[in-house]
């Protein structure tokens, strides 16, 4: 088994509005309290992804404006990106990368923005934006569940096609498409999700998962038990987790908000419910 | 010539709904008679708007509109009687709260929540407004800068053509508003030793808002503000006219610059540190001027100025000192832990994470936020609090900062205790809160008989 991870991290001066550097900060940490060698190579507009170059891809979000500029570059780069997942890249792609990823995104005005194609879906923006605490229960290894806690904002409506996987069943909040009751796609080492969060630093079993991942041998389907890695003290994690996933099951996905309400002053002397 | 609004039941009930506000201590009564009205009778903002015989100003940004504002009511109170929401409520009914509560006022000051200000300004047609930045903020409310910058377009578009465009020509997406506008006056800054080396991550609006290409930068003063031009089609920073030369930070403390008018310029000594406070006074001066202030009455009152509520507030409390200064998003986080570091080298600071609406219920902020400076200056240990302490832990600790050395305690007033605890005699505890875990840090000092209610304060 290798120690060195080759990070891919795609348009990180475009694609990092829900604080994507926050997700590689965990996955560098992770590695180097191990002892792994990772190192974070950005691929911008008109680079190439070079075949066998890199062990995992990162893809963030961004606004509509940054995801329309980088849109057609990264359709481009499609079947690049495509060869390097199937040739046994692990990858991870948030919100507006995991949109652009699929086959197209649909905007409000009819007008779609190409896709790479490689998840097995589509995407059409709806009337009002999903956005709220979201908690996942998602089994990546058979038999075993685990939970991930984030937080979605989108007004895109994700479609799998008949026979994808998603990444997980949603708990609480809206996922997908709000009606479907899953959220996210996962092919292989390949996963695409709405949660942010950023969703590493919360649920480090992800994080730990694809450094396993993308230390696995090339070409092999995940195996039944990712590479073991060296458990680490996750208190801190485990905590925010639980916080996150309490604020999903109060308040997650209950209502479509409508964007741009102002600031409200809240009473002084409030204290939340479940809490000391 | 003022229109005569009748003192009638509804305007009379939604007082008495302020008062009892206040006496029932379940807020400062600054919304509340504002929201009733604006049930009661939507139109009756626009009539008591209407009556002022000076007319209003709105002013806007995503970081420093309470500041500014402030600063203006500073420099205008000698000159005018103000209509002014100084007690932070930013909205259409704050605004009309404010209204009801200002019966001899001349002029209206509003400070305007960016998402509300189209409305705002639709309603009360302001005679200028001041627009002083757009950063990316609590994308869970507001959802995204782009769509907020549309908003603002059509606004501006739609005020009359009197009416003033106070704009700071830094920001690519505000400076761009004055463009076309018949009475216009850009700011902003022209000290290239304030310049940043790079770009901060969280910089926003930094490809040309006409053609897509990355903007090059001659000088990056706080986020994307700064002097641009795009090398493709040649969209730049438009000519600045009032701005500040000869910039001297003087840390924690103070800031001072020369201020130059189409007019005349003079030396400002600011008592807030910071290139933010800069642009804050700045943007003060130029609306300060259309409205009718001489440049000594600027100066005067940028020179008086001392800190808005829970932005940049020292308290005293026993025989140690607290800095408070509220974060909202990355740009002004930011700055924030930039003013907090040239002070010095701070061995201990308190910062606290609440998610409550007000605060923004996504978290992922925090990790936009270049907190390292903190670290690099010699932190030995962070007291984290608030609802989202452990998050706020956990994005030290991936900055590799000991886990051992961070203290998570989620209850504010134990927080706060353990800070002051921890802080020496005669020595300053830096406070860095949301804003809800500000108001309420302040109302635990406040308790104790540090500072008074804001209310008070606005009163």
């Amino acid at each position: 088994m290798s120690r060195r991870i080759v990070v891919g991290h795609l348009y990180p001066d475009y694609l990092n509005i829900y604080a994507d550097r926050g997700n590689i900060a965990v996955l560098a940490r992770r590695a180097a309290w191990r002892g792994i060698d990772l190192e974070v190579r950005s691929i911008s507009m008109g680079d190439p992804i070079a075949p066998g170059e890199h062990d995992l891809l990162y893809i963030g979000g961004g606004q509509d404006r940054e995801q329309a500029l980088t849109a057609s570059d990264l359709a481009a780069k499609g079947e690049q990106l495509i060869t390097a997942v199937r040739e046994g890249a692990a990858l991870l792609a948030v919100c507006g990368g995991y949109q652009l990823l699929g086959r197209f995104y649909r905007d409000r005005h009819g007008t779609e923005l190409p896709g790479v194609g490689l998840f097995p879906l589509q995407t059409v923006a709806g009337e009002r934006r999903m956005i709220g605490d979201v908690l996942l229960e998602c089994e990546l290894g058979p038999g075993v569940a685990r939970e991930l806690a984030g937080f979605e904002n989108h007004a895109g409506r994700t479609h799998l096609d008949a026979g994808a996987t998603p990444l997980g069943r949603v708990l609480a909040g809206f996922g997908n498409d709000g009606e479907s009751g899953y959220e996210g796609c996962r092919l292989g080492r390949a996963i695409g999700t709405y949660l942010h969060g950023p969703l590493l630093p919360r649920n480090p079993w992800l994080a730990d998962w694809l450094l396993g991942q993308a230390l696995a041998p090339r070409g092999e389907e995940p195996g039944p038990e990712p590479p073991q890695l060296q458990p680490l003290g996750d208190e801190l994690e485990a905590s925010a987790h639980q916080v996150s996933a309490r604020r999903a099951r109060e308040r997650g996905g209950r209502s479509l908000i409508r964007v741009a309400h102002g600031l409200p002053l809240p009473r002084l002397s409030r204290r939340r419910r479940g809490e000391n | 010539m003022a229109v005569r609004v009748p003192l009638s039941a509804e305007i009379l009930a939604a007082r008495a709904a302020g008062r009892l506000s206040r006496l029932l201590r379940t807020g400062g009564g600054t919304t509340m008679p504002g929201k009733l009205l604006w049930k009661l009778d939507p139109g009756a903002i626009d009539r008591l708007a209407a009556r002022l015989p000076l007319g209003s100003a709105l002013v806007s940004a995503t970081n420093g509109k309470t500041t500014t504002a402030a600063m203006v009511a500073e420099i205008l109170e000698p000159r005018y009687r103000l209509a002014h929401n100084n007690a932070g409520a930013n909205l259409v009914s704050g605004v009309a709260s404010t209204l009801l509560a200002a019966r001899e006022a001349e002029l209206g000051l509003f400070e305007v929540d960016e998402g509300a200000f189209p409305e705002v300004a639709r309603r009360v047609k302001p005679r200028a407004v001041c627009l002083g930045n757009l950063f990316r903020d609590q994308l869970d409310r507001y959802g995204e800068l782009e769509h907020i910058a549309e908003r603002w377009r059509g606004a501006v578009r739609d005020l009359s053509d009197d009416a003033w465009s106070v704009v700071n020509g830094d920001d690519p997406q505000v400076g761009d508003l004055a463009r076309g506008r018949r009475r216009a006056l850009v700011f902003g800054l022209d000290d290239l030793r304030h310049a940043q080396p790079a770009l901060q991550h969280a910089a926003d609006s930094k490809y040309c808002i006409a053609c897509g290409t990355p903007y090059d930068y001659a000088a990056a003063y706080v986020g994307h503000l700064g002097d641009y031009r795009c090398p493709r089609c040649g969209h730049a920073r438009p000519r600045l006219d009032v701005l500040a030369r000869s910039i001297e930070l003087e840390g924690r403390e103070s800031a001072s610059f020369d201020l130059v008018t189409p007019e005349a310029e003079s030396r400002v000594t600011l008592r807030l540190p910071g290139l933010y406070n800069v642009y804050n006074a700045l943007a003060a001066a130029s609306l300060a001027q259309v409205l009718g202030a001489s440049l000594p009455e600027i100066v005067s009152g940028l020179e008086c100025f001392d800190a808005a509520f829970g932005r940049f507030e020292r308290i005293d409390v026993e025989d140690k000192g607290l800095l408070m200064l509220l974060i909202k998003n990355p740009a002004g986080a930011n700055e924030a832990v930039r003013t907090v570091v040239s002070g010095g080298s701070p061995k201990l600071a308190l910062i606290a994470l609440n998610d409550a609406i007000a605060d923004g219920r996504d978290v992922s902020w925090i990790w936009d936020v270049d907190f390292e400076p903190l670290i690099e200056h010699g932190l030995e240990t962070l007291v984290a609090t608030g609802d989202r302490a452990a998050e706020l832990a956990l994005r030290f600790k991936y900055a590799g900062f000991p886990e051992e050395r961070i203290q998570v305690i989620p209850e504010l007033e134990r927080a706060l205790d353990r800070g002051l605890a921890l802080t020496p005699s005669g020595g300053e505890l830096a406070v860095l809160p949301t804003y809800t875990a500000m108001l309420a840090l302040r109302q635990v000092v406040g308790e104790r008989g540090h500072v008074r209610p804001y209310w008070e304060r606005a009163a």
